[in-house]
């Protein structure tokens, strides 16, 4: 029986969290399937603990191709190398996160090797009988949830939403194997070259990632007040976003948008304020666990995808929540 | 710089209203649109002919109706459009699309620069654009939120990661896709509007186009859509009021009940 692959993330050195929650969705198929789970990784400086995390979270192998040019990512080079590994291990299926970098890889690979691929799988499942993957997604921005299969063709593969499922915990009583290959130079792709890196935005955020997200709209006015957010976002480690009103108004830069032309995210916990509940802002937010949001229009489409939603002034209801959460934390309740 | 802007023509979604009832989208009478994600792509190319020559082609895949998109495009500048259109070709998943479209590329042959939109808000994948560069095996960048210069043989592009911007510096012909950061759409002119009226739209179909007939529409698809759910949107929430310095109190306390039953704090 062929293996299940999730395709492990790493940024210098470091291993991305996504991969932790890539195993611990691919440990369920492979269990179903009693076969083994591998982890994919490509980069270079990555310590033999974080390979070993790897295992503690799920992994039963670890491939690591370490050469620094695969340091940074180009999809040239690193589809190049997954398709290589793909011809000659034949997966059954893989899984990789719906990054800027796996929504760049996973098609390029599916070209190659001649595959289906499926975008933002909610759920996935094995088919009892015949082991096809089964990938649930939304689409139409949410509004279907379409279950698709790749019957003849292999591997199959799909990507996931980050935080859309939690990391196992670590477990030191697992063992795998740690298999370092070497990049064969002639799968290195020199047509495109990294020249730079900008990080001009000193709030820049990857609010993808982000457990908790707080996010602001039109109703909040002014830049200025969107500092009572980002005092709610701290208090849960959370980032500040905003709707695409806020963002055209200049008062957060684009990449804090979030909707259909912005990003969408699947939070644990999403709070907004001001912000009406368009089509396009809901199918940003739609596949996040919780949602909370004030405004004083209790008509607003906003209130029909809240879990909880407080009619009122966020002006007052925001820093009442912030004082109490404050004193929340002083007293333990 | 001859460029390629391969568009979709989606449902217009932007005034759809949700039924409160069913909790789904009410799509009766709703029109067909440039998927708008498109449009981004579409400044930026036409933005790019004014400074450096050439010339804008679109191309969309779809119905015979498909057409009005391309006249859309025409009309806010494009030069010319072609239709890809062919009753094999219904039901192309990601794959089949790519490879329609990347084969509708080699036969314009002509071209320094493919520009796509991000992802389409109905199929919402984003990975025809990927796709079509590596049917053509030219280098690829998504993501694209700035294109910065350009000299005969190379391009310098910025495009958004999760930890920031990176640039790159790719050789022509290559494939972008781009995000709302790149450009802000014009609208069409009327000048553009009478240009689209007067423009032929060519068809290319399974008759003049190079095709694998067995990677085509439903059939070539290597993906199967085996069942269809219609969620509920809504998700009957609570909500409580806020009004005074007591409502206010009330609401917020209750919301901190809230979030310690589901595990928040
Ligand atoms: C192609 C396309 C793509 C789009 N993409 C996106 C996208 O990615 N993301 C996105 O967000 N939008 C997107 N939009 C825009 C979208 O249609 C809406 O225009 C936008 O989301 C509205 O932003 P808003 O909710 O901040 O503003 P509004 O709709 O104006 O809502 C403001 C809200 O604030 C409330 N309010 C005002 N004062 C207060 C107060 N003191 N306390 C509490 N509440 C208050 C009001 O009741 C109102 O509900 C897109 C549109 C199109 C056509
Ligand atoms: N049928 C089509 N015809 C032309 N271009 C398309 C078609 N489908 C997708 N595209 C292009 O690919 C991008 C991504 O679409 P998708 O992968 O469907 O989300 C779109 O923004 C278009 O630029």
């Amino acid at each position: 029986m062929s293996y299940v692959w999730t395709i492990a993330e790493q940024s210098k050195g470091k291993i991305k969290s996504v991969s932790f929650e890539l195993l611990s969705r691919g440990r369920k198929l492979a269990d179903k399937m009693d076969t083994k789970l591998s982890s994919i990784l490509l980069g270079s400086n990555v310590t033999d603990d974080s390979l070993q995390e790897l295992i503690y979270r799920g992994a039963d192998n670890v491939f690591f191709v370490d050469d620094p040019r695969l340091e940074n990512f180009i999809v040239e080079t690193h589809s190049n190398v997954l398709s290589d590994l793909i011809r000659e291990y034949k997966p059954h299926s893989i899984l990789a996160a719906a990054t800027s970098s796996g929504r760049s890889l996973m098609p390029y690979v599916a070209i190659q090797v001649n595959t289906g691929l499926t975008a933002d799988c909610t759920e996935l499942d094995i088919e009892d009988g015949t082991n096809h993957l089964l990938q649930t997604r939304p689409a139409i921005g949410g509004n279907i949830m379409a279950t698709i299969k790749t019957p003849d063709h292999s591997p199959q593969m799909a990507t996931v939403r980050p935080k859309s499922s939690r990391p196992l915990p670590i477990d030191t009583t697992r063992i795998g194997k740690i298999i370092r290959l070497t990049l064969k130079d002639e799968l290195v792709d020199n047509r495109v070259q990294m020249i730079g890196f900008r990080k001009d935005d000193e709030e820049f955020v990857n609010i993808e990632e982000a457990e908790v997200v707080v996010a602001g709209g039109k109703g909040m006015k002014k830049q200025e007040n969107f500092a009572i957010l980002r005092e709610l976002a701290n208090r849960f480690d959370g980032v500040v976003g905003a709707s695409r009103d806020a963002v055209d108004r200049g008062w957060m830069s684009y990449p804090h948008q979030i909707g259909l032309s912005g990003k969408t995210i699947s939070p644990k916990l999403y709070i907004c304020a001001g912000i009406s509940g368009s089509i396009q802002h809901l199918a940003g937010i739609k596949t996040s666990e919780h949602i909370i949001a004030i405004n004083t229009d209790p008509d607003s489409s906003i209130f029909q995808l809240a879990d909880f939603g407080i009619v009122g002034n966020l002006f007052e209801v925001i820093p009442a929540l912030n004082k109490r959460l404050e004193d929340y934390k002083r007293e333990g309740k | 710089m001859n460029i390629i802007i391969p568009i979709k023509q989606v449902p217009e979604t932007s005034n759809v209203k949700m039924d409160k009832e069913t909790g789904t989208m009410i799509r009766d009478g709703v029109e067909s649109v440039i998927n708008p994600l498109d449009l981004y792509a579409i400044e930026i190319g036409i933005q790019l002919k004014e400074k450096h020559g050439g010339k804008v082609t679109v191309i969309s895949m779809g119905p015979p109706s498909a057409q009005k998109a391309i006249k859309e495009a025409i009309a806010m500048g494009c030069d010319d459009g072609i239709l890809i259109s062919d009753k094999k070709f219904a039901g192309s998943d990601t794959w089949a699309t790519s490879y329609t479209l990347s084969q509708a590329v080699k036969k314009i042959n002509d071209y320094d620069l493919i520009l796509a939109g991000e992802r389409a808000t109905d199929g919402d994948t984003g990975q025809v654009g990927p796709g079509i560069a590596a049917w053509l095996d030219i280098p690829l960048a998504t993501y694209v939120s700035k294109v910065g210069e350009i000299d005969k043989s190379s391009i310098t592009v910025e495009r958004l990661v999760e930890e920031g911007y990176q640039i790159l510096k790719m050789p022509l012909p290559s494939l972008l896709t781009v995000v709302k950061e790149v450009s802000d759409p014009r609208l069409p002119t009327l000048r553009g509007k009478k240009k689209a009226r007067a423009t032929e739209i060519p068809v290319f179909s399974l008759e003049n186009m190079d095709l694998k007939i067995e990677s085509l529409g439903l059939k070539g698809s290597p993906t199967k859509v085996v069942k269809i759910d219609f969620p509920k949107v809504t998700r009957g929430g609570k909500l409580v009021k806020a009004v005074g310095d007591d409502g206010v109190k009330d609401a917020v306390n209750e919301l901190i009940k809230f979030m310690e039953e589901k595990e928040l704090i």
